[in-house]
Parts: C-alpha cells; structure tokens; sequence
C-alpha cells in the first residue's frame, strides 16, 4: 500500500505537470491569445491585441463567447479533465498513505503537504466550477500543486510510520485538519491576489513580464472579489485550526496553550498578516493593491510554515523529527 | 486605521527573531549553546531582548500600542453602534435614483399606506428593521437595514483579542509551574514546594507559600516502542496525597491527558532510566543511591553521575576524609549495540548495560557553588584533586554486577528504574483566554460573513387611485450579490399583484 502510494504521488505530480502543459498550450494557441486571435480575425484584433479585453468577466464561461469550437477550448478543456483526473490521483495518494499507515494521513511533514495540496486542489476545482471564466487561472493553480508536490517528495519525503504519543489524539484530528483545510484555501488565495496585481499592472499599461500574462486573466475586480472570498473564508478557518484547537491540544500534551515554539510563532505571524490583509482591505485609503500585496506576504509566511520552519528550525512540533516525545 | 495596519505589521515583524534565537525559555540549553559558539556577538543580542523576545520591552511596547490604539478605535464604534442600533433607519434620500441599486416607480392599485405597509412587511420577513413615515404630500416612505450583526461581530472580535490579551497577562501574574524528574518507587515521592522543583518559576502575584499542597510517587512508568524504536505510548501511574498526611489516591497520566488537579495540572514531558547503585566501604558500610541519568539520543543512550562524598567514614573517629570520596562516571545503554557502538540501539531495555568510570578524591561538592548532579566538577578533576582510579576504558557492568575497585571497595549496580519528567503547571485564567478566542472567532465569523445595507421605498399617490413605488439601495459594505437581493425585495415589497417585477 505504501509502495502504491509512492507510485500515485509520482504520476500526481505528472497529471499536474500536464494539466500545467495544457493550460500553457491554451494560453499559446487559444482563440483570445495573441497567435489565435491573429489567425481567427486578422485585421482588427491584431491592432489591438495587447490591449485589455473588457469581454472577460468571470462570470461569463469564457467559451460562450466565441463562437465556433477553437483549439484553444480544446485543450482548456483537455487541461480542466487532467486537473480532475490529478485530483483524484492526488486523492488516491493520500487515502492509500492513510491505509498504509492505519492513521490520518497528516503525522509528518510530507503527509501533511500532500494533504494540503490536497484541499488546494479542491478548492481550485470548487472555484473553477462555480466561475469557469477563470479557467485561465490554471496554469498557475497547477504550477503551485505541482511545484508543491514536488518539494514535498524531494525534500520532506518520509516513509510511512506511526504516529508519535503526542500526536496521538483527537485534537491532532482537528487541529490538523482544519489548519490543513485553511492553509490549502489561503495557499489558493494567493493564486487570485497574484493574478489581480498582474492584472492591475497590465491594465496600467506594463507589458514586461509578468503583467503580460494580465491579457488573459479575468477582470482586475472579479479577482480581488475571488481573493477576498477565499481569504475571508480560510481565515477564521486557519484562526480556529492555528490559534483555538491547537493551543487546546498543546495544552493538554504540553501542558501549555502556547509558547512560542518556531511553528507557533509563525502560525501567529501568518494570522496578524492576514488580520493586516482584512484590515487593509477595509480601510479607504489604503489601495487595493497594497492589500493585496499583504496578503501575497501572508501567502510567504505560510509557505515559511510548511518547509521553512521545518526545516530550519527545531521545535515540539514533530512533523519533521519524529524522534522522541 | 492605518495606525492599526502598522502595528499589526510591526508585531508580525517583532515576532520573527523569536523563531531565529533560540529563546531562554524554550530552550535554555540551546541559548547556552549559541552564547557558547558566538562569544562577542551573543550579549549583545542579550542586551536587545534577542533570547526572550516575546518578554522583551520592545515587543510588549508594540503590543501594548496596538491595544491601545484598539481601545481607541473601538470604544467610539460601540458607542455609534450602540446609537445605531437604538435609532431609526433614516428616512429615504430625495433623489432615488442617485443611489446604487434604483428602481424605477411602478404603478399600483392599491393605496400608498396600504402599499408602504405591504413593502414593510416584505422586508420585516427579511429580518430589516424598519420604518414607515408619511409625509406631508400624502407619500410615504419606507426605510429598513439590515446587517447590523456584522458590526457587532467586528465589535465583539476586538473586545474578545482584548480579553485574550488580559486572560494572557492575568496567567501570567497569578500562574506558576515547576519541573522536575520523578523516579518510581515510594521512597522517591515529592511534595508540591518550590524547593523540590528542579527549575520553577511563579508568577509575580504568586508567593511560595501559596503552591497548593499535594504529594506525589510514581508507582510504575510503562513506555511501549516500535521496532523502529519510535514511542508508541506513555502511561504513568501514580499516587496522589492531596491532603496532609491524607490517604494516597490511585492516578494515571500519559501524553495528552495529563493528571488535572483543582489547582494545577501534572503533564509528562518526558522520561528515562535512573541508576540503583550500592556503594560498600572500606568499613563495610553500604550506600544506595538512586540516580537519574539524562537521555542522549532517542534510543536513549543515557549519562549521568553518582556521587559518594559521605563514606569511608572511620567509625573510631566519626571522621569523613573528603580524599575519599567517590564519583563515578556512566553512560547506560539500555539495549546494547552487540557491534560494540558507543549508543543504544533500542529505547526499551532489551540488554541493558552501565559503562561506568570510578573517580576518587575530593568531589568539590561544598565550596557552596552551585553544582549539576549530570556532571562531576570538572575543575577537581583538572587539578587533580579527584583523580580516575578505574582502568582507561570504562568498567561495563550489566544489571546485578559488581566492580570491585582497587581498594577492595565494591559497587553494585543493583538494577534500573524508570523515571518521568513532569510539569505541574497552573493557570487560573486558562478559561478565560479559551472563552475570549472562541467569542473571538464567532464575532470574526459575523463579520466577514455579514452586509450592512438600507433600503428605500417611496410611494407617492397617483392621480386618481392607486399609487407609484419608488426603490432604492444602498450596501455599506463591499457586497456583490446585493444587486440580486435588492431585485428579490423589490420584487417582494411589490406583492404578488404585480406579477413579475
Ligand atoms: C490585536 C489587534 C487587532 C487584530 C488582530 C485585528 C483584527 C481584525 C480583523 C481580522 C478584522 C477583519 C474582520 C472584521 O471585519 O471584523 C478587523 C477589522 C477591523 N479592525 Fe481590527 N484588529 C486589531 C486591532 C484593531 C485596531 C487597533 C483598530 C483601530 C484602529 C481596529 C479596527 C478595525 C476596524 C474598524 C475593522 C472593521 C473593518 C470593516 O470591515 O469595516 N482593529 N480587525
């Protein structure tokens, strides 16, 4: 079963990679890029091709638009099917993980990646079904999965084991899930905010790289809508996880509910970031931009949590060294 | 506002060297270390607060500063919410139609108070509060809000990181907590006084008199491993006298269910194996010490010393010869490596074994100074007051055995026995802090979740009979899906008669 998972993990990360190639194609060579514009209506388009297209919304499917069936639709939906299907991989992998191992999934640091893209993943797909004229959105969705997933089985990689004492309780359940379920909605957040400073850049008219990407995303105010959503939703969700069942636990096993252990303190960093992001957001005279920026820093700090401070530094929590109690 | 966004940007900043430096009351041993391996730079980031941040000047200032400026925002807002709540929706804007959301005036049948009482009720079923006034021109209006939830819950989340903030404080005044190594057996039992914690700390409210009484003794210390060597549980059994000279109660506690007390709660942090050694004399006397040996290495790999300093005592003259005191040196493997390694290769005690180092002379024990019981007084030993009488590798010793030293004197090692690291920790505002965050996350719940907004509807008469409504909307908060519920109340407010609005 372990062995199973190992294989799944790997051809996970090959189904994001793919899905990743058709989205690029898609941007490549689909109706509302520059090359497949140019071949559908020549003249015209060609003159204005870098300029902001206003017919992108979210809300409407970005296909409805046009007309006839273009290689573009094609592979979008081809890429849309291979994010399902490494999904579902992705699935795979932490179920036979989980089996293998006769526990949660989430007892060391690369389980606990694995989940978290995991929920990344379904939220990507729970946005992308609800709005579809986001789909654009999917290569960076899927480059952050895959490059996610990657370092999580090159660098965190573990083999299977059985829980430590101190995990072995049900706030573990709790805690871990939800901070797990936060991080993958806060980690997909940062996809959105991302794609709105690009999009802002590029509808101020900079075309270097990256606002050039800002052709093809939707409008710069159904994106930072979308950011606001997920982080208003992941926040208190992370707040509960970071900040209420963990302190719980903590207390009960060692017996303090907090003391700045290096996992602690950057789950407190990546909270007062984000209360920083909603109120940012919430004050008049602060620019949505800036906002925005703050909550691409909470998206850093995240990040710092799952392999920085893994990494770097020792502290109780033993998802990185499994020794001792 | 924006006073708030710098602080809170600061305190996230202030937060980070915590998780760089080691900090003194995390790990006190690495901050040895660090001012062990950077000798210059080390007090100076002493000096700085770098080794307990978050006990440091600069980083309560800040703190201190956001809830401050918190206090200052928030008061004026409850004081507005509070009015807000009490006072009427106000009447509607002259021109509708600069509003937001507008719709345009539809014809009725019915009457304008019958129209404005129906729209009224509409949106009382929608849960908006609302206000009917008639006018001197014979319209009238309708005015309803809705979302107050969502400032009370903004209101309630910052009074809550308020009470969090005390509840903090509060445990921290009036809070204390001890460790110290409890090693099975009756005769190892401890009473709750700061004197037989290893390392204590009361809070600045607390005296020492005021530790709660109760008594301890670790009747039996069970630890189950994997193959691998890895923990698989703790269980700690003991007995507990809450009452002087009061019956022993039977207790248990493992890792996450510590043993909770009324005043105070005994959590195991870790643990590991003391040594029973017996000295005999050169009179013949003998001596029994129980000493913990600190773990290395998961697999417990394990050091410690014993020291003899009252023996060889001459009975005739009843006088102690410090030159005669013992100390012995040993690492305890408690499964051996049978490829003769220098650690332990299993946790549990599979094949135990003592390597032990005898040392004779004076120990140094009484020049007064403070002196670790893991380690002999390595200055007695460079000077050569306390010199190595075993041979130049260590005597290896299985339970039972006995080395006989080069005065004919012996040591047994009589056997192991195991011992827990407690914490006995007490909070008193505990409660308060989980009930500040739980009232917390529900106030922060209502308000990312809510939409203030106001509705308006004006009815004006028509010539004749019947009337003409008037809507208008206006969202107090970012809301995008309030133009679909001001079509819906439009449409509601307009009954039935109208067919589809
Ligand atoms: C401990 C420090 C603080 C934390 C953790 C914090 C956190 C938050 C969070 C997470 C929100 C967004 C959720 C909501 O809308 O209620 C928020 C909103 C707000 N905060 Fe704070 N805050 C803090 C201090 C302050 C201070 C000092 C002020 C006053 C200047 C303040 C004023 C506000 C206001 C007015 C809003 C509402 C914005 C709106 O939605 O209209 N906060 N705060």
């Amino acid at each position: 079963m372990a062995e199973l998972s190992n294989q799944l993990m790997g051809i996970t990360v090959l189904a994001y990679l793919l899905a990743m190639v058709f989205y690029a194609a898609e941007y490549a060579f689909g109706a509302r890029s520059h090359i497949g514009r140019a071949a559908a209506r020549p003249a015209r388009q060609l003159v204005g091709a870098g300029a902001p297209t206003d017919d992108i919304s979210d809300e409407s499917p970005a296909v409805a638009a046009e007309p006839k069936r273009d290689r573009g639709e094609l592979l979008g939906t081809i890429a849309v099917g291979l994010t399902w299907l490494a999904f579902a991989l992705h699935l795979g992998t932490v179920v036979t993980r989980g089996i293998a191992a006769d526990r949660m999934p989430w007892g060391n640091m690369y389980e606990y990646i694995l989940t978290v893209g995991l929920v990344g993943s379904a939220v990507w797909l729970g946005v992308l079904t609800r709005w579809p004229g986001i789909r654009h959105l999917g290569l960076f969705a899927t480059l952050a999965l895959t490059v996610l997933l990657g370092a999580d089985g090159l660098i965190a990689y573990a083999p299977v084991g059985p829980l430590v004492p101190a995990l072995n309780s049900y706030w573990f359940i709790i805690h871990v899930s939800s901070i797990i379920l936060a991080s993958g909605i806060l980690l997909i957040g940062g996809v959105p905010a991302a794609m709105f400073l690009i999009r802002t850049g590029y509808d101020q008219g900079k075309r270097r790289f990256p606002y050039a990407l800002g052709a093809k995303v939707p409008a710069a105010a159904a994106l930072e809508r979308l950011t606001f959503r997920l982080h208003a939703f992941g926040f208190p969700l992370f707040t509960f996880g970071a900040l209420i069942a963990g302190p719980l636990w903590a207390e009960a096993s060692w017996g303090r509910y907090w003391g700045w252990d290096p996992k602690e303190v950057w789950a407190f960093i990546s909270f007062v970031v984000y209360a920083a992001y909603l109120h940012a957001r919430a004050t008049p005279s602060v620019k949505r931009t800036t906002a925005t920026w703050i909550a691409l820093l909470g998206f850093v700090t995240m990040l710092m949590n799952l392999f920085g401070v893994n990494l770097f530094f020792t502290g109780l929590h033993s998802y990185a060294n499994a020794g001792g109690m | 506002m924006r006073t708030a966004l710098v602080l809170l940007f600061l305190w996230a900043v202030a937060a980070i060297p915590g998780s760089v430096w080691p900090q003194r009351p995390v790990s006190p041993e690495r901050v040895t270390q660090y001012f062990r391996e950077h000798p210059d730079l080390a007090p100076k980031l002493d000096t700085l607060g770098a080794f307990d941040v978050y006990s440091s000047a600069w980083f309560a200032a800040i703190y201190l500063l956001l809830f401050t400026s918190l206090v200052g925002c928030v008061a004026p807002r409850l004081r507005d919410h509070i009015r807000a709540l009490r006072t009427v929706p106000p009447d509607a804007p002259r021109r509708m139609d600069r509003l937001p959301q507008h719709a345009a005036g539809e014809e009725r049948t019915d009457a304008p108070a019958e129209a404005a009482q129906l729209a009224a009720k509409a949106l009382r079923g929608e849960r908006f509060r609302t206000k009917i006034r008639e006018h001197a021109d014979g319209s009238w209006t309708v005015s309803a809000e809705k979302g107050f939830l969502k400032e009370t819950g903004n209101l309630l989340f910052h009074a809550a990181m308020l009470t969090v903030l005390l509840g903090v404080g509060f445990g921290y005044w009036y809070g204390w907590h001890g460790n110290r190594i409890l090693v099975e057996g009756q005769d190892q039992a401890f009473c709750n006084s700061v004197t037989q914690y290893d390392e204590s700390s009361l809070g600045p409210r607390v005296q020492p008199s005021d530790l709660p009484f109760f008594c301890l003794r670790l009747d039996d210390f069970a630890a189950t491993y994997q193959d691998s060597g890895q923990a698989k549980s703790f269980a700690a059994k003991v007995e507990l006298q809450t009452k002087q000279d009061g019956p022993w109660a039977p207790k248990e506690f493992s890792v996450n269910s510590p043993l909770r007390l009324s005043q105070g709660n005994i959590y195991p942090l870790g643990h590991g194996y003391a040594m029973v050694l017996r000295y005999t004399d050169r009179y013949g006397v003998s001596q029994t010490k129980v000493v913990p040996f600190l773990p290395r290495d998961g697999m417990f790999t394990s050091e410690g010393v014993a020291q003899f300093p009252d023996i060889n005592i001459d009975p005739k003259t009843n006088k102690r010869d410090v030159k005669l005191q013992l100390g012995f040196e040993g690492v305890f493997l408690p499964t051996v490596d049978p490829n003769g390694g220098a650690s332990s290769i299993f946790p549990a005690e599979n094949d135990p074994v003592l390597f032990l180092t005898a040392y004779r002379g004076d120990l140094g024990v009484e020049v007064g100074l403070p002196q670790s019981v893991y380690s002999l007084n390595q200055d007695q030993i460079d000077n050569g007051a306390l010199k190595k009488i075993s041979g130049d590798r260590p005597q290896r010793l299985t339970p039972g055995q006995t080395m006989t030293l080069d005065d004919g004197t012996k040591l047994e090692f009589v056997g192991t026995r195991e011992f827990a690291t407690i914490s006995v920790r007490y909070d008193p505002a505990q409660p308060y802090v989980l009930g500040g965050a739980v009232v917390g996350l529900l106030g922060l719940m209502l308000s990312l979740s809510g939409h203030r907004r106001r509705m308006w509807f004006r009815i004006t008469p028509r010539e004749g009979s019947g009337s003409l409504v008037e809507a208008g909307g206006l969202p107090r908060s970012d809301y995008p899906g309030f133009t679909d519920e001001f079509g819906r109340l439009v449409g509601a407010a307009r009954g039935p008669e109208e067919g589809t609005p």
